[in-house]
């Protein structure tokens, strides 16, 4: 049986069956009886479980069935002919409910004509509409069935059948329980009328309950058992002829005492021996018996083994598959190197490698690679011919005699170089921004190097991540990649219709500094920030002649910006005046670029940060494209990082000192509050408190309380906010939008504020106090939860338990929620991953059904559009006016 | 005391067209594609009944979206 694979065939429909003794030796190639493997000149004995019909797995051997060799036989079937029936131990549920169902004289199902009749119309009516649900109605049927003591058929009297894991049944007759051996099982099985099996939701054509009890065992082709050969020449059998082996050899011996005639003692002992190692064979782990063990010791891996669980067949070898031509490190930052580059280790170029065909234009290069060879960094590891043959560098002693060799047409794996293009990956990949295209940049170290900027996109950080690198090793992927996968490519992200590459933290506390009002920057310091942003132009007037030319932070923004670029935006700094001053902000809060040039307002999350909308940035890169957006992300916010790194800026604990006068302000505010929580409770308990509509007096008194509280912090916060002064660090942190918000701020200066676990009021612990240094009934604040101290001066061990509560109940929301979401978007995607967007704009399924007409109904790109829009006509009116009157 | 209501006239209800077995292939060949690939819609859907569309008809339904203002449908009404 030759196989031909040019021969294409459409699955129309699929069965799943058992298969019956008959299909078994039709199967199979020669039946097996000899419980021996290889004989002394170790050549397979025929007959054994590795004769050679079963396939060939030696290269060069033809195989004695299908005359091919190893590449083309697929391996074929044998058997054994058992010489007692035994139980399918995966099927034994199956079986112990139809012994059940069914008469154990004349086999039919235990009910009425009548009551048959009936079930046999629902089950017709079932299949047409809901297929699935004709299984669970045969089950129910069968147990119903299964209740009847007498047969209404016969008329025979029906005994409980038990069943004992995972392969025994016993029958309760009066005065004790008998054995049902396998035999007994199958003869009252065969008797089940195929009409009657049709009701219980069995295919009688494809399923016959008899064959469930095993009469012939098939033997699995070799190729899916290959012999093992170690170095020293040791043969090592695999688990499952080991398993093979056994059966093989109980099945002789009862065989034997069978025909000796011995004592039905010894025969049953073997039977049951027989019934077990059938039964390891399908599963190893069954309940209830000892797992079959090596002679190591190590439990045997039979065939569901093989499937199961994280490195069984499926979730192991099909859905998670490894590749060549990649590469997984930790990675770390490099501010240095292009948003479009990674960086990769010098150890990690010199295994991956790229085909490069030999041409008359580079052969000279070529054999300089192949000189070099595999251990020096820019060379060589292999050289194909164009008859195929590969040359291993490694083993080659004498290169420079191959590398004279090289012609045209012959193809040299070279090593990893810098601006070749490889996939850059980080897991949970959720998104299409998780896997970009790199130009490679060769480092020392061994670690990946990434730009800070493409940290969003891959939600990576430095704490250890690990990611992985894809080598593409054709043109046709690498120019694919290069056009659709560029880091570059992908700054617009359709998931928040806003850049998603863009700086973060420090880039913003940098961009605010250098754009402060009262930065200055003399002569030297301006080069050098121009310098490290690729500025080649000459060096703009300086704003500042007097004392000497000094520039300002803002001409170092203009001197990068595109001539022609205009923004109007608000700062994050932006104090929320109730009538804005505009071009007159005190704050520098409104950010002003005409014709290129940054007038005023200085730049913050509003203007430089990732996954914000409307930002300068994003703006930028609509109107000039994602080439020019890159530039301004690889220079300016270089600058960024530079100046930052000038400024020195760091945060301690004096960052956060406010006078005494504002300390006794807060305390003397939650002075006021604490009190107020008491009068409460005590208005409460006279029954003076108005319950609110729909809560009970309780309810009322702890919503009333939380009030108060919340805005006692409320104003706390405020007090501290007020005296901690804008230049400080943790302030500047949070008004920038760099790290942190005000909350933060008062709650390490003020006050921490109520701890709460499950939106309310911390009540656990004893019965009617959380704590033993409470009294009973206390519903005062600091009973219940409400942290008086601030982070700074420290939390009293009270509040400390509080907040350490609180801080739990974070921790595992946290962890559930991304478990759930995760899942939920898992299941999602799996969904709408073969959607498409055709070219009529339609969106279709992989069959060609259309989901929806127009993609999402107005067929707008979310990466191109303007908050959902796809156009903003009054941006466009704004900047055709500025065009025409200047 | 019961009266009908005309389903039509309600303001959730968009506008369904059945349309005529020309217009229907003449869009379908523009789409490229045949009606069982259609979204469906049942014969015992209320519309479909007070429109009187059959199985095997193609209906346009034209109705107010968020984001495009106006967007217009197909079904390939089916038995049911």
């Amino acid at each position: 049986m030759a196989l031909k694979f040019e021969e294409t065939k459409t699955i129309k429909a699929i069965v799943f069956g058992v298969l019956s003794p008959d299909l078994i030796r039709a199967l199979s190639v020669t039946r097996i009886v000899v419980p021996e493997t290889y004989d002394e000149e170790g050549m397979p004995i025929r007959g054994g479980p590795m004769d050679r019909r079963l396939g060939t797995v030696e290269p060069g051997v033809r195989c004695e069935t299908c005359g091919n060799y190893v590449m083309l036989c697929p391996g074929h079937f044998g058997h054994v002919e058992l010489a007692r029936p035994v139980i399918h131990s995966l099927f034994a549920k199956t079986i112990h409910l139809l012994l059940r169902a069914t008469c154990r004289r004349c086999g039919r199902l235990l009910l009425p004509p009548p009551e048959i009749e009936e079930a046999k119309k629902r089950v017709k009516r079932l299949e047409k509409r809901w297929p699935l649900l004709k299984y669970k109605y045969g089950e129910t049927i069968a147990k119903k069935a299964a209740k009847s003591t007498v047969c209404p058929h016969c008329n025979a009297q029906q005994y409980k059948i038990r069943f004992e894991k995972p392969y025994t049944f016993y029958e309760e007759v009066e005065g004790g329980s008998v054995l049902l051996r396998p035999i007994e099982v199958r003869e009252r099985l065969e008797r089940i009328p195929d009409e009657d099996l049709e009701v219980l939701g069995l295919d009688p054509r494809n399923a016959r309950p008899e064959w469930m009890v095993l009469t012939v065992l098939p033997v699995p082709p070799i190729s899916v058992r290959p012999t093992i050969t170690l170095e020293s020449g040791m043969r090592s059998e695999d688990d499952l002829t080991h398993k093979l082996v056994d059966v093989l050899r109980i099945n002789q011996r009862l065989k034997e005492s069978m025909e000796e005639g011995a004592p039905q003692l010894v025969i049953d002992d073997l039977w049951g021996l027989l019934q077990y190692h059938v039964a390891t064979l399908f599963d190893n782990e069954l309940p209830g018996t000892p797992p079959a063990k090596h002679r190591s010791g190590r439990p045997l891996r039979t065939l569901a083994q093989r499937l199961k669980g994280k490195e069984g067949r499926f979730r192991g070898s099909l859905a998670g598959k490894r590749v060549d031509f990649s590469a997984r490190t930790v990675v770390s930052p490099d501010p240095n190197i292009s948003i479009n580059e990674v960086g990769v280790p010098t150890e990690i170029a010199k295994v991956l490698v790229v085909p490069e065909k030999v041409t008359p234009w580079n052969i000279e290069e070529m054999r300089e690679l192949v000189r070099r060879g595999p251990f020096e960094y820019p060379g060589a590891n292999y050289i194909v011919r164009p008859d195929g043959a590969r040359i291993d560098l490694r083993y080659v002693a004498n290169r420079e005699a191959v590398a004279e060799t090289l012609k045209p047409g012959y193809i040299v794996e070279r090593h990893l170089k810098d601006g070749d293009i490889v996939l850059f990956n980080r897991q949970p990949s959720l998104h299409r921004m998780s896997i970009m295209a790199h130009k490679v940049r060769v480092l020392p170290f061994k670690t990946f190097r990434l730009n800070l900027l493409v940290c969003p996109p891959y939600n990576a950080d430095f704490d250890g991540d690990e990611m992985n690198l894809h080598v593409p090793q054709n043109e046709e992927a690498r120019a694919e990649a290069l056009t659709l996968m560029l880091t570059q490519e992908q700054i617009l992200s359709p998931r928040y219709g806003a850049p998603i590459i863009g700086g973060l933290h420090d880039y913003v506390t940098g961009a605010y500094l250098l754009t402060r009002k009262d930065t200055v920057l003399d002569k030297k310091k301006i080069s050098i920030l121009l310098f490290e942003a690729n500025f080649e132009e000459t060096l703009p007037e300086p704003a500042i002649l007097k004392p000497g030319p000094y520039w300002t932070g803002k001409q170092v923004v203009s001197s990068l910006l595109q001539r022609d670029f205009n923004f109007e935006g608000r700062a994050s700094v932006c104090r929320k005046c109730s009538s804005c001053l505009k071009e007159l902000c005190p704050y520098d809060a409104y950010v002003l670029i005409r014709e290129g040039g940054h007038l005023i307002g200085s730049l913050d999350k509003n203007s430089v940060a990732s996954q914000v909308p409307s930002t300068m940035l994003h703006d930028y890169v609509r109107r000039y494209g994602n080439e020019e957006g890159r530039r301004l992300l690889d220079g300016l916010y270089k600058a960024f990082i530079r100046y930052l790194d000038w400024y020195g800026f760091t945060m301690g604990v004096d960052s956060l000192d406010v006078p005494d006068e504002a300390l006794k302000e807060v305390k003397q505010l939650l002075d006021k509050a604490n009190e107020e929580v008491f009068k409460l409770i005590e208005r409460a308990r006279k029954g003076e408190l108005e319950p609110l509509p729909g809560r009970t007096i309780e309810e009322t008194l702890e919503q009333r309380i939380l009030d108060v509280l919340s805005r006692a912090r409320d104003r706390a916060g405020e007090v501290a906010s007020r005296y901690i002064g804008l230049l400080r660090e943790a302030n500047i942190m949070a008004r920038t939008g760099a790290r942190a918000n005000i909350l933060n701020i008062t709650q390490m200066v003020a006050v921490l504020g109520q701890q709460s676990i499950r939106g309310e009021r911390i009540r656990r612990g004893f019965t009617n106090r959380t704590l033993p240094h409470y009294k009973w009934m206390d519903l005062g604040s600091k009973a219940r939860g409400f942290v008086y101290s601030s982070f700074k001066n420290g939390l009293k061990p009270t509040e400390f338990f509080f907040h350490a509560m609180a801080g739990r109940e974070g921790l595992v929301d946290t962890a559930v929620r991304t478990a759930q979401s995760g899942y939920m978007y898992r299941r999602l995607a799996n969904a709408l991953q073969d959607f498409y967007i055709a070219y009529d704009g339609s969106v279709r399924t992989s069959e060609g059904f259309i989901v929806q007409f127009r993609y999402g109904e107005d067929g707008v790109d979310p990466a191109k559009s303007d908050h959902g829009k796809p156009v903003n006509v009054d941006k466009i009116i704004k900047e055709v006016l500025s065009e025409r009157g200047g | 005391m019961s009266h009908r209501v005309n389903i039509l006239e309600h303001e959730l209800v968009p506008q369904h067209i059945l349309l005529s077995e020309e217009e229907a292939s003449k869009i379908l060949k523009r789409m490229g594609i045949s009606r069982r690939q259609l979204p469906w819609i049942l014969a015992s859907d209320p519309v479909a009944k007070a429109i009187g569309a059959k199985p095997g008809d193609v209906v346009m339904v034209i109705r107010k979206s968020p984001t495009a203002g106006v967007s217009v449908a197909l079904r390939y009404v089916i038995r049911g």
